[in-house]
């Protein structure tokens, strides 16, 4: 599965994407979250707070409940601020 | 038309551009977007856009297509900048061209709304002292949803 970060959450991750290989269980965004954030405090600190972190699956917007495969690329980040 | 692009852009070539192969244009309206000071204390030197290619192509289209149907158009030009730039420079530029002014108007306006929320950008300033990512703005996600619920007359 392919992770892609921008914002504040790369820059508080550290890396502007990777390659994951989450186990089975992990079928929604929501799993995963919470699966990254077992990783290290990096990830539990930047995906602490959901209320500020949005998400795209495959290059659209989606939902925390959203399932997820991996084949998919999942992009978190925060609320978008062009213009 | 969408552009996502580091270099600038030149406001007149672009309208003129746009017109010269559209004579059912009766008239467009336009909106440029500056870097400014947001006025957070410290002097901010510079901002940095940042964006998720591929994403952010597909989400302006869509807006294009949400105008589109929405207003009769005859022309959207959308140019979105994208890496460093500096206090006073143009960032943004949205055009909506139709025959009649109220959808030019219309459009334009909630084009720009949208695109506030709506596509995968994020800004970064740079002050003397730091480097800070810029939060987004709970009204421009109200004036985002306005646009979910009023009717618009040109749209009948």
């Amino acid at each position: 599965m392919q992770l892609l970060y921008f914002g504040w959450v790369r820059t508080q991750i550290g890396v502007s994407s990777e390659n994951i290989e989450p186990p089975p269980e992990v079928s929604d965004v929501y799993a995963l979250i919470e699966w990254l954030k077992q990783r290290s405090d990096l990830y539990q600190h930047a995906l602490n707070d959901l209320s500020s972190v949005r998400v795209a699956v495959n290059q659209e917007v989606a939902d925390f409940s959203m399932s997820i495969s991996p084949d998919d690329e999942v992009a978190l980040f925060p609320p978008m601020t062009g213009g | 038309m969408i552009k996502v692009q580091q270099e600038d852009f030149d406001v007149s070539k672009e309208i003129k551009q746009l017109t010269k192969t559209n004579l059912q244009i009766g008239g467009l309206a336009c909106f440029i977007g500056l870097v400014r000071d947001m006025g957070y204390g410290e002097t901010v030197k510079s901002i940095t856009l940042e964006h998720y290619p591929g994403m952010t192509e597909t989400q302006l289209k869509w807006l294009e297509y949400e105008a589109r149907s929405r207003w009769p158009l005859k022309e959207v030009l959308i140019i979105h900048r994208v890496g460093t730039l500096q206090l006073g420079d143009q960032i943004v530029l949205v055009v909506s061209a139709s025959a009649h002014r109220k959808a030019a108007l219309e459009s334009c306006h909630f084009l720009i709304d949208w695109l506030k929320t709506k596509a995968p950008f994020w800004k970064q300033e740079t002050t003397n002292s730091e480097t800070r990512w810029v939060s987004a703005r709970y009204e421009d996600e109200v004036e985002t949803q306005s646009w979910d619920t009023s009717s618009n007359s040109s749209n009948k």
